[in-house]
């Protein structure tokens, strides 16, 4: 028995800032002070907040240290572990409150959030099955084998409202009875872990902090619709959520949770991985399960629906990562519990990604109907250096842009389609006031550009197009036409592109438009970025009174762009300027500036 | 690190999935934060250490682990003031009201853990107001 529990995030987070080595140090420095009887290192999932990584919990004290060095492990375990004095230096500073240490749970990143999805990581260790059985692992789908009928079972999603995670908002339940309803010699689960939005990490996090919630869920989907073979399409860039779904498959065989006649009830389930080579069009339905398939991953025209003719041509159910995550929950506390959270529509919680411009990078889960606010100035602790919050943008590449006016609308699927946005995965980017939105919707478009399968020409020919406009616009040589031209492509892309990936390309340029016409008026008419990024729309220049001619500036410029005589006022070659702005950071009069 | 046993068949039954559930529950309940707790708290500091803390605290984490006591916490702190009594262990209620243990040894554990800790009865022997 041990009497303290160390757990260090081993997401990928704080693998790359280091937790690896802290665990390696912890237990040599456990070890030489004799505590290896009496202390437990736990490697765990993602705890959210990658931003103050590595990070590391003690219980039973519940201590919450951030940003831990190796160097700082011999001091917390003579201190802390040994003798019992918490290292007060190293706490999250939010939890430290004069004499006490403050629980985590109450502090302004944790109070707000719900966590169903996110339940297990970050307590649990998710190479053992033990510890997830620990947690009432594998007791839903014992549950469901041994209690209810596949129509129960499906009744129970439906009744939950649960609505698929991966973006479209299509119900989890429906979904589950119209593959159920079709009758064939052979059914398929699929798992969609291909996520590919830039800036979205939600999925990754569940599968590296809780691989078996997963396998569990798709093991109970199989049985709602009747299938015994599931697949879970990950993509190949995340190695770590791969190795500890695999171990996860491997122990969950060795207990019987997979295989043949579980719990004894007859049902037969097994799982299988397929990794994906990173093309973000696998990320569709229809273009997954053709590179399952072992083709070229391009998607095909709907419907027939995968529920109908899905996996090598029988009926499939596909969800996403997060979708899966909610279910054995549902299962266990009820369909009811689970509709008494969320919005009318929109039921449960909804785990985000932040990134951008916002202190507390990392990973949240919120109940559906929180304001964007709330995610972003209390929960995300608002924008650093004192910037102000412009626009935040969800659905990754599908998705739109929010600006500050709609700070306060509840989100929800319905809700965020109304502004002209989506759900998407999860991806939350803020911006501030230092980003320019035509460049935004540029990058996305390159993005898209990029990805396009090509199999369809709206989507292939259509967003090149489209970024050549943005382009042109970002250099200043587009007109007025040009918007009307670019507003009028957009729609024809959505009308008639092939699958989801075209259909929603245009969104970024679209909302862009709909809520900074100003900007790209600025950049068309003006022939100006009032962001100061386009780097075309802007000249970097010397302040003739105020510079002092240190030749500080001069020495600075990489590119030698520079003129100048000490004591004399210097003056930026606007031919070899490259724009890097390193001269306006180095420069200690404020006497360059970007116009 | 403890593994439990390695069932050498596949589970068939929920009993069995139970069975390591209730083993590895006592193992996980220490990650959560709940308020009702008992609080035992072990000095450890050098002087605590010296006197042999270390064997009291546990035997106070294996006697609280063997009879299932969700709601109490052990754990450690510094130095008290108090060396000359060491080991010193406080049991603070969940009401907050604290009793102080002196001179403990890890033999002493089991009764205070079943009269104090089981049966809120503070076993007033071994307290620091019954010195002579």
């Amino acid at each position: 028995m041990f009497r303290s529990h160390v757990l260090v995030c081993g997401g990928t987070g704080c693998t790359s800032s280091g937790s690896q080595a802290i665990i390696d140090s912890l237990e040599s420095e456990i070890k030489k002070n004799g505590l290896e009887e009496e202390v437990k290192v736990v490697k765990t999932g993602c705890f959210g907040l990658c931003a103050l990584g590595p990070i590391m919990i003690v219980y039973p004290e519940g201590c919450f240290y951030s940003e831990v060095k190796a160097e700082d492990i011999p001091e917390i375990v003579s201190e802390h572990l040994l003798k019992g004095r918490i290292v007060k230096r190293l706490l999250y500073k939010e939890t430290v409150q004069e004499d006490q240490v403050k629980s985590l749970n109450d502090t302004n990143f944790y109070a707000k959030q719900h966590r169903i999805a996110l339940r297990n990581c970050g307590v649990i260790n998710p190479e053992n099955i033990d510890e997830y059985i620990g947690v009432d692992g594998y007791e839903a789908l014992g549950k469901v084998l041994t209690e209810y009928t596949p129509e129960q079972v499906i009744q129970i999603i439906k009744d939950s409202g649960l609505r698929g995670r991966g973006g479209g908002g299509f119900p989890t339940g429906l979904k589950w009875s119209f593959a159920a309803a079709n009758q064939a010699d052979q059914k398929y689960v699929c798992c969609n872990a291909d996520e590919g939005d830039p800036g979205a990490f939600m999925d990754r996090s569940v599968l590296e902090g809780d691989p078996h919630v997963v396998i569990e869920a798709m093991a109970i989907a199989g049985y709602a619709i009747g299938a015994n073979q599931g697949y879970i399409y990950i993509r190949a860039e995340y190695p770590i959520a791969v190795k500890r779904l695999q171990i996860a498959i491997d122990q969950a065989r060795e207990y019987g949770l997979l295989g043949k006649n579980i719990f004894n009830s007859g049902f037969d389930f097994d799982l299988e991985l397929r990794l994906g080579a990173g093309a973000f069009v696998c990320g569709e339905e229809t273009a997954l399960m053709t590179s399952i398939e072992g083709h070229r991953g391009e998607p095909r025209p709907r419907p027939p629906f995968p529920a109908v003719k899905g996996l090598f041509g029988k009926p499939t159910v596909l969800n996403n990562v997060e979708t899966y995550a909610n279910i054995p929950r549902i299962i266990l506390n009820g369909a009811e519990w689970f509709s008494s959270i969320g919005t009318e529509k929109s039921k449960g919680t909804k785990v985000f990604a932040l990134g951008g411009k916002i202190k507390n990078t990392g990973l949240v889960e919120v109940p559906m109907g929180t304001t964007l606010r709330e995610v972003v100035e209390e929960i995300g602790g608002g924008i650093p250096n004192g910037k102000k919050f412009k626009a935040a943008q969800t659905g990754g590449p599908s998705g739109g842009c929010i600006p500050e006016s709609h700070f306060d609308v509840a989100i929800d699927y319905d809700n965020l389609i109304a502004i002209g946005s989506m759900m998407g995965s999860g991806g939350l980017i803020v911006m501030d006031e230092d980003t320019c939105m035509v460049d935004i919707a540029k990058f996305f478009l390159e993005f898209t550009v990029d990805e396009s399968c090509g199999k369809c020409t709206p989507c292939r020919v259509g967003t090149k197009r489209l970024y050549e406009m943005l382009d042109k616009i970002t250099r200043g040589q587009a007109t007025l036409e040009d918007l009307d031209r670019m507003e009028a492509l957009c729609y024809y892309i959505k009308q008639n592109s092939l699958c989801g990936l075209g259909q929603t390309a245009p969104n970024p340029v679209l909302s862009t438009l709909k809520y900074f016409r100003d900007e790209y008026i600025a950049h068309v008419v003006d022939k100006k970025c009032p962001a100061g990024v386009c780097k075309h729309l802007m000249q970097v220049v010397i302040l003739e009174d105020k510079c002092k001619g240190c030749t500080l500036c001069a020495r600075t410029c990489p590119v030698g762009a520079i003129e100048g005589t000490v004591k004399n006022p210097h003056v930026v070659n606007q031919d070899k300027c490259i724009k890097c702005g390193a001269c306006i950071e180095k420069c200690k009069f404020g006497a360059i500036v970007k116009r | 690190m403890t593994q439990i046993n390695k069932v050498v068949h596949e589970m068939k039954s929920l009993e069995e999935l139970k069975a390591i559930r209730d083993k590895m529950k006592n193992n996980v309940s220490l990650r959560e934060e709940s308020d009702d707790n008992i609080r035992v708290v072990v000095g450890m500091a050098t002087c605590g250490i010296a006197a042999g803390a270390r064997p009291v605290l546990n035997a106070f984490t294996e006697e609280v682990a063997k009879r299932n006591l969700h709601n109490v916490t052990v754990t450690q702190t510094g130095c008290i003031g108090i060396c000359q009594y060491e080991p010193v262990v406080e049991v603070i209620d969940a009401n907050g009201e604290k009793t102080t243990y002196v001179k403990m040894t890890a033999d002493k554990v089991a009764k205070v853990v079943a009269d104090h800790l089981v049966n809120g009865n503070v076993v007033s022997e071994y307290t620091i107001g019954n010195l002579k």
